[in-house]
């Protein structure tokens, strides 16, 4: 008997559709296969610079997520009590009288009843300009509660930050520290770079409490006490600078380092030496001639004073070298040993210096000298939440960028390289605009970068103007906003009420929010005369989430593979290094409900409230719908949306004027459109001429900026300023310490908050989260392959915790925190801090949810860390419950928590504490079994 | 096709690397899809959205900790699909001969079409690489993706299994490991490749990479630190920072 | 290994009714007419019920015919056509003896030899798997064959014969089980083997795959409590091998027997459950469940 004949041929599909994932907020590019009209498999697109083919779990499960049972059907407009989950099914038509009749007097009367926040979608920069249009000042998207400390960390240092505006020069660095990254939104990417640095036998430290993931290939794994990476750091910078291991000509060249700081007291202590112009002074180390940093052929000494004046270095050298960060006085804290602080110290200045190498690149740089050579220093760093979800995490992110500045090893071959339209220095950045006009529109756009106290979103009696608070002392420099702020804020009128509260593609009710149950009883409070406290809810999701339920109406939108998208230049795009990018999504399939893309919704809205940029003169509806504002909206003349295919005739890139088949072409093109960065302006961007100049010509820049590296930060100086009573802006008492002690312009470690409000002899544990790779947040659990993944999760002990309590496998445990208490499963792990818990972020699940049974796993075992988190610190002898969040930025700190562990009884329901009771689902529970193929 | 071939023109396989992959479980799913989609019944689920959700998979990614004698723990991750064995005993258990192994090039494949569901070729199989389906009720099992490799309806550099295609980080490795010349071979040799309970005796085409040493700690010597230091105070530094400035 | 009842089922009774099939063959007791209507209406009964039985447990039973073709490789296989070929030779002779009057003793002897060829072939399917070290003994196959055998000659009242083989099949349990018990630490597969890793230290599966269950933890990472399992092994033995041959001690003739047997069957069919729910496969060491 033969072996059987098969069909080493089969046909795969009738055509691919290529087009953008939005699995998560990575954005790959996707091949859809079709058969007979239907997706029947999806693969990564090998020529989109992000993924370059890859692609992860979840994309790889997108069609079941095309498919979920938990897909909103229609509108929904709440019949029962907010929370219930009862609904009944309404026209569109219905849907947008209703918004507008709740809408338009607050838009005629006073905008800022309106709070607008959108998650985590990516069309921020046109959710902002409707809010714009409306004329509320509230509006924020998802960034304050994410990872805020990241993005302004850097952009306040350097210009860039870690996460989507920059990334690693994974093809040169020969040593890669990371830091506190489970996965990241560069899902792909990172993987992609973590495997070149494998391929090459390049060495990679993992600084993680945790050891999973990526930190479990790491050569080197730091378990570090949580909270004090800053520490860590700083100690590092200490043995830097004592052995001189610095990069004093790119210290001297490309930073504010030798710039002088004034000394003497008064309005401008601590301030920078400028000139005339406003332009910060330097010595020339050649003439002695103290000179504007940019003049042509400055050489910028270090150590030289002027008028008294020390260097910021000189400051930095004396900071940095006193005994607090010794190694030996930070071992305690770290929990990592001297010498292990010693050696990666070392490691670091070898690899930068001793390994450093050159590329045979022309450049000229901003004084206009010549460079024929570019110096590789292959050292880079990556890090993101565990960082920044930390109430010192701003402070971190600056120390970690500290580090990589004085080893030189930033916008260099083989360290860390921004991408477009990164470098951006906070100047080239708007402010915070937050004019209320009655009918009209906010006089600029919301979110942005402060320079100083007057800046801030005040008052004139000096009560914060936006509903969560941002840009107010207790946060100043919060240039995401504070999403997780709006519904404590407007449950308890403070600053003041609001009338609507209108979000899209958030969980608020359930996983993104701290003290979730508290978070549901704000959402269903009523007051005395029996009306909801918070009066009325919109919001947008595609799915049967948990935050449905607390609705009162509901604008389903479609899902990916049904819609129109643009990820732009404008917005949070997917550039690499070597190339400004953006792509699109399109309907590759036609939704088979009656749901709307939310974009195309809010055409529609903004037309029938008569928005400014969303009606023509006539009063017409201005733009179709998302595709028609994609293709013809126009940010600056000549700048849209998109920098592909433009003008008339599509051929120019960058600028020109708007081009009719421009999404045709997008979908021709693969859904994407690339620039390549010139050669020679690849490094040393916010310096390089022939950069600044290629940025200005593309659109990114209306002129060339170069800057310097902002190692001492004048702003935050600025507040401090204000604390010690200059100016006419100045915070409450109260907050006057506080910011003199956090704000301090050069990078500093103290304590997370959580760790001076409760005793943390009690609360002896830290409790963390981690992103499964193979789930997102709240909803991949609708996704029934995702979900035999994980559809659970344990509490992960370490072996310590584990012998201490005498756990088995099996065993339940209490867990709990100042706030509150969960009793949950517990799994043992030792590749572990020892005095370290954690979960997998996002797993439990309200029972009712997402189209599943009352009993899945989610909902019965499956339990949040959120339960433990409370927006508020306790109070602490001074009256006052401080936010729970960074103080700088207004960062939520999720990993500030601490918790004491005891075993538990395991629970007579056998499911995990607190126990929700169920919603009910707008759409059915899913079907018993699945024998998915498409084409048969 | 009652037994094992004598030998196989080549010996196709897939070569893991365990001290690149993340855990990802990017090929697992990759490998449910284009499965599903692609040879024989789909791969099925059961109480898909309930309290029990079970269905095929013909890739998993476990994860062990491994306690060395001294250092940390390690965690690794550890994907593992068919390792289309020499001595398959997979195939000469099966009643039926719809286990077989491809004379060509070596693959594991069940012929669903004479495949009776009778579950002991998974007996047989030490790794857990068989899963049967509980809705086709049949054997299913990685099939190297067969309809991929050769396909001609493919792009020339698409003809890679699936999970190999998808996996980002690049620890999957996909050729002929007959060959000593194959990248796959080389990459085994280089790195001390592994079989998998080779006390079984199936000789395994698939091979495993180590994860190389970790946490090795530097030989510290107190005589000769790490990093010298240029000072010891402010005086001092500014001292070493004239000279230091002198030189660029 | 999961216990599937078909499957316990079909070993227990294709055993006794193979078993008893031989002694037919071997004219122990030389029946015709109604009283070997009787007796190879109970063997037929007891292999053929038990076949069917065993397909029960297939995802494609309409395609069993295909189960006869692999007989140079697959003990499954050579079983179903040894089984089905004993079932002929014997179906011949039983015709002869019940209609014809007749018996054809080499037709029986080979029909003996050959249900006996069977019920090896079968027990062979377990012996066989190295995956599952419990089973890859010759223990294994022998103790099939005995209890077979035991079966037969209980069925058919030789009595002295099945007290010396219930006692032989006592002894190599009791011997199966102690061996069984270390069988997969001394097979040199351990988690270690299993990952490659146990050379870098000691190794312990960390999560799960996925928290989803799957076809391998349902079908071959049964578990057993020790304490449990220990009840069942004295219960097993009291019933297949004790109990009957003290009945078998009192003289009293078919009842007692017959009494005998049954206690016997029930014990035999604790025995296999134990058989399969204590049998470890080498997979679980991936789960971390051995
Ligand atoms: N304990 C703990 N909690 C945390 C974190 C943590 O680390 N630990 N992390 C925090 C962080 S960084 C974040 S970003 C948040 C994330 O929290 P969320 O932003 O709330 O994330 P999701 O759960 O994904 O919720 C997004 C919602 O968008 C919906 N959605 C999905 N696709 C679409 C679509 O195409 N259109 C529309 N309209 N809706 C859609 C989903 O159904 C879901 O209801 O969680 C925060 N919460
Ligand atoms: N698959 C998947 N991808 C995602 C998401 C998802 O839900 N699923 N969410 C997206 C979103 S919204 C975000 S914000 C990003 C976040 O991506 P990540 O930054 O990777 O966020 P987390 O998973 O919260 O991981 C935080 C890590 O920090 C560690 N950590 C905690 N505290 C400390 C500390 O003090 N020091 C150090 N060194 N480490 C610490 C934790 O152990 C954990 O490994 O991921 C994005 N990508
Ligand atoms: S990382 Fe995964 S889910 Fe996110 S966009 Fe890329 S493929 Fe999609
Ligand atoms: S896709 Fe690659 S990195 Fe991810 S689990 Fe599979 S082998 Fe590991
Ligand atoms: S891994 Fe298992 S299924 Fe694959 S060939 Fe080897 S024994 Fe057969
Ligand atoms: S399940 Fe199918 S392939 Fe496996 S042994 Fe039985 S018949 Fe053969
Ligand atoms: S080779 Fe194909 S069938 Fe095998 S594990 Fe990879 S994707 Fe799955
Ligand atoms: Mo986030």
């Amino acid at each position: 008997m033969g072996q059987p004949k098969i069909d080493l041929s089969p046909k795969v599909s009738d055509e691919v559709r290529k087009t953008t994932c939005y699995m998560c907020a990575c954005r790959c590019g996707i091949n859809v296969h079709m058969k007979e009209g239907k997706v029947a498999y999806i693969e990564g697109n090998k020529d989109h610079p992000v993924n370059k083919g890859v692609l992860c779990a979840k994309g790889s499960a997108g069609i079941m997520q095309v498919n979920a049972p938990s897909r909103l059907q229609k509108p929904l407009k709440r019949v029962g009590e907010r929370g219930k989950g009862e609904f009944e099914e309404i026209s569109w038509e219905e849907a947008y009288d209703l918004a507008v009749e709740w809408l338009e007097p607050v838009h005629k009367k006073n905008p800022e009843k309106l709070a607008f926040f959108t998650g985590r979608d990516q069309s921020q920069s046109f959710t902002s300009f409707w809010a714009q249009g409306f004329g509320t000042p509230n509006y924020a998207a998802h960034g304050g509660f994410c990872s805020v400390n990241m993005a302004a960390g850097g952009i306040y240092t350097m210009g860039g930050a870690f996460w989507e505006f920059g990334q690693p020069d994974w093809d040169r660095t020969k040593l890669f520290m990371l830091f506190g990254v489970a996965e990241d939104h560069d899902s792909n990417p990172i993987k992609m770079g973590l495997g070149k640095l494998k391929e090459r036998g390049a060495k990679v430290i993992g600084v993680n409490p945790i050891r999973s993931g990526y930190n479990a290939i790491a050569d080197e794994w730091v378990g570090i006490t949580p909270g004090t990476d800053g520490l860590f750091i700083l100690s590092m910078v200490h043995l830097l600078f004592k052995a001189g291991k610095l990069d004093l000509n790119y210290l001297a060249q490309f930073t504010n380092a030798p710039a002088f700081i004034d000394e003497k007291d008064g309005p401008n202590k601590g301030l920078l030496l400028r000139d005339k112009d406003g332009k910060i002074i330097v010595k020339d180390r050649a003439t002695g001639k103290a000179v504007a940093f940019d003049k042509k052929g400055v050489k910028p000494d270090l150590g030289a004073t002027y008028k008294g004046a020390r260097t910021v270095f000189q400051q930095m050298a004396e900071k940095y070298m006193s005994d607090e960060y010794a190694p030996e006085n930070v071992a305690a804290a770290t929990g990592i040993p001297a010498e292990r602080i010693r050696a990666m110290a070392a490691d670091l200045a070898r690899v930068a210096f001793d390994e450093a190498f050159e590329l045979d690149k022309e450049w000229t740089d901003f004084r206009g000298e010549k460079h024929t050579k570019m110096v590789g220093r292959p050292v880079s760093f990556h890090s993101m939440r565990g960082v920044s979800a930390h109430s010192n995490g701003f402070q971190t992110c600056r120390a970690l960028h500290i580090l990589q500045i004085i080893l030189g090893t930033v916008e260099v071959p083989g360290g860390f390289r921004f991408k477009p339209p990164y470098p951006k220095p906070i100047t080239a950045h708007p402010k915070p605009h937050y004019k209320v006009t009655p009918g009209a529109a906010l006089d600029g756009p919301h979110l942005g970068y402060v320079h100083g106290p007057d800046d801030l979103c005040l008052k004139p009696d000096g009560s914060a103007a936006r509903i969560d608070k941002a840009y107010t002392w207790e946060n100043p420099m919060s240039a995401h906003g504070l999403m997780h702020m709006v519904i404590s804020n407007a449950h308890a009128k403070d600053p003041y009420d609001i009338d609507v509260l209108f979000m899209y593609m958030a969980n608020m009710s359930w996983n993104s929010s701290m003290n979730t149950g508290g978070v549901m009883k704000m959402l269903t409070d009523k007051d005395e005369n029996g009306d909801y406290v918070i009066p009325k809810i919109i919001y947008s999701d595609a799915y049967s989430s948990e935050m449905v339920a607390f609705a009162d109406l509901i604008l389903p939108d479609t899902t990916y593979l049904e819609r129109h998208d643009c990820i732009s230049l404008l917005d949070r795009p997917i550039c690499e290094a070597e190339g400004a990018n953006d792509s699109i999504r399109w309907p590759v399939i036609e939704p088979d409900r009656d749901v709307k893309g939310f974009q195309s919704a809010l055409c529609d809205l903004g037309a029938r409230l008569g928005l400014k940029g969303f009606v023509n003169e006539d009063g017409s509806q201005k733009y179709k719908d998302y595709a028609d504002y994609i293709t013809n909206h126009e940010r600056r003349p000549g700048v849209g949306p998109l920098i592909g295919f433009r003008g008339e005739d599509g051929k120019s890139e960058g600028r020109g004027a708007p081009n009719p088949n421009q999404l045709q072409q997008y979908i021709d093109n693969g859904g994407f459109y690339e620039i390549h960065v010139p050669d020679g302006a690849d490094f040393y961007k916010p310096w390089n001429a022939d950069y600044q100049d290629w940025a200005v010509k593309i659109g990114i820049y209306d002129a060339p900026q170069p800057y310097l590296f902002e190692l001492y930060s004048e702003p935050m100086r600025r507040f401090q300023l204000a604390a010690e009573g200059h100016g006419d802006r100045q915070p409450p008492d109260h907050l006057r310490g506080r910011i003199g002690e956090t704000m301090d312009p050069l990078p500093i470690w103290y304590a997370p908050f959580e760790d001076s409000r409760v005793d943390i002899e009690e609360f002896n544990v830290h409790a963390l989260t981690q992103r499964p790779m193979a789930m997102y947040h709240s909803w991949g659990t609708q996704n029934a392959w995702l979900r035999q993944i994980h559809g659970r999760n344990p509490l992960f002990v370490p072996t310590k915790i584990w012998e201490a309590n005498g756990f088995e496998d099996g065993d339940w445990a209490s867990v709990t925190s100042a706030h509150g208490t969960i009793i949950v499963p517990v799994a043992h792990m030792a590749a572990l801090n020892e005095n370290t818990v954690w979960t997998w972020n996002a797993i439990g699940k309200r029972k009712g949810a997402w189209a599943l049974k009352e009993d899945a796993p989610e909902a019965t075992k499956g339990f949040l860390l959120n339960h433990l988190i409370h927006e508020l610190l306790p109070e602490n002898g001074d009256g006052m419950r401080w936010a729970n969040s960074d103080p700088v930025t207004g960062q939520a700190a999720w990993f500030d928590l601490r918790v004491k562990i005891a075993k538990a009884d395991a629970p007579a329901d056998a499911m995990s504490h607190p126990n929700i009771e169920a919603q009910k689902s707008p759409v059915g529970v899913g079907p018993q079994d699945l024998e998915w193929k498409v084409g048969q | 096709m009652t037994t094992l071939p004598q030998t196989t023109g080549k010996k196709l396989g897939l070569v893991i690397d365990l001290d690149t992959c993340v855990g990802c479980h990017a090929c697992v799913v990759s490998c449910k899809g284009w499965n599903t989609e692609n040879y024989g019944a789909p791969l099925s689920d059961q109480d898909a959205y309930g309290s029990d959700p079970t269905g095929t998979f013909l890739n998993r990614v476990h994860s062990f900790e491994v306690q060395p004698e001294t250092g940390p723990a390690q965690l690794i991750h550890f994907p593992k699909s068919c390792l289309h064995c020499e001595d398959a005993p997979c195939v000469t258990v099966c009643p039926t001969g719809a286990s077989y192994k491809r004379q060509e090039d070596g693959i594991v494949l069940v012929n669903e079409d004479a495949c009776i569901g009778c579950g002991l070729c998974a007996w047989a199989c030490p790794y857990g690489a068989r899963e049967m389906d509980a809705a086709a009720g049949v054997m299913k099992k990685c099939t190297l993706c067969v309809d991929r490799i050769y396909n001609e309806n493919l792009p020339e550099d698409d003809r890679v299994p699936s999970c190999v295609r998808t996996c980002p980080a690049g620890a999957r490795h996909f050729g002929d490991l007959g060959d000593e010349n194959s990248d796959v071979s080389k990459l085994v040799a280089e790195r001390g490749g592994m079989d998998l309970m080779p006390e079984q005796g199936t000789k395994p085409v698939n091979k495993y990479l180590p994860p190389r040493p970790k946490d090795v700690e530097p030989e510290f010597d107190i005589l000769a630190p790490y990093l010298e230091p240029v000072a010891t105070d402010q005086k001092g530094f500014l001292g070493w920072l004239d000279k230091a400035l002198e030189k660029i | 290994m999961h216990p599937a009842h078909s499957i316990i089922i079909f070993t227990v009774t294709s055993g006794l009714g193979f078993g008893l099939l031989a002694f037919l063959g071997l004219g122990q007791p030389a029946v015709t007419g109604w009283s070997a209507f009787w007796y190879f209406a109970l063997a037929y009964g007891l292999s053929v019920g038990g076949l069917v039985s065993s397909t029960f447990h297939l995802g494609n039973p309409q395609r069993a015919w295909r189960a006869f073709s692999q007989w140079r490789s697959s003990w499954l296989s050579r079983e179903g056509v040894l089984a089905v070929a004993t079932l002929a030779i014997m179906g011949i002779y039983a015709f002869c003896a019940v209609f014809m009057g007749q018996t054809l003793t080499v037709l029986g002897i080979i029909g003996a030899i050959l249900a006996l060829c069977t019920v090896f072939a079968t027990s062979m399917i377990y012996a066989q798997m190295k995956t599952v070290p419990r089973w890859n003994h010759w223990s294994t196959p022998v103790l099939f064959m005995v209890l077979a055998v035991a079966g037969g000659a209980l069925l058919t009242a030789h009595v002295l014969l099945a007290v010396i083989l219930l006692a032989v099949a006592g002894f190599l349990q009791m011997f199966s089980w102690t061996r069984g018990d270390t069988a997969l630490a001394q097979s040199g597969s351990d988690i270690g083997t299993a990952t490659g890793l146990g050379v870098r230290g000691m190794v312990r599966a960390f999560e799960p795959p996925h928290t989803g269950n799957n076809y391998l933890l349902k079908e071959m990472v049964h578990k057993v409590g020790r304490k449990h399992a220990q009840k069942l092994r004295m219960l097993a033995f009291i019933l297949m091998v004790l109990v009957p041959v003290l009945l078998l001690l009192i003289p009293g003739g078919w009842v007692i027997v017959a009494l005998a047997f049954l206690v016997h069957l029930v014990g035999t069919l604790t025995q296999r459950w134990l058989f399969f729910a204590e049998a470890e496969h080498v997979v679980g060491l991936y789960y971390g469940k051995r």
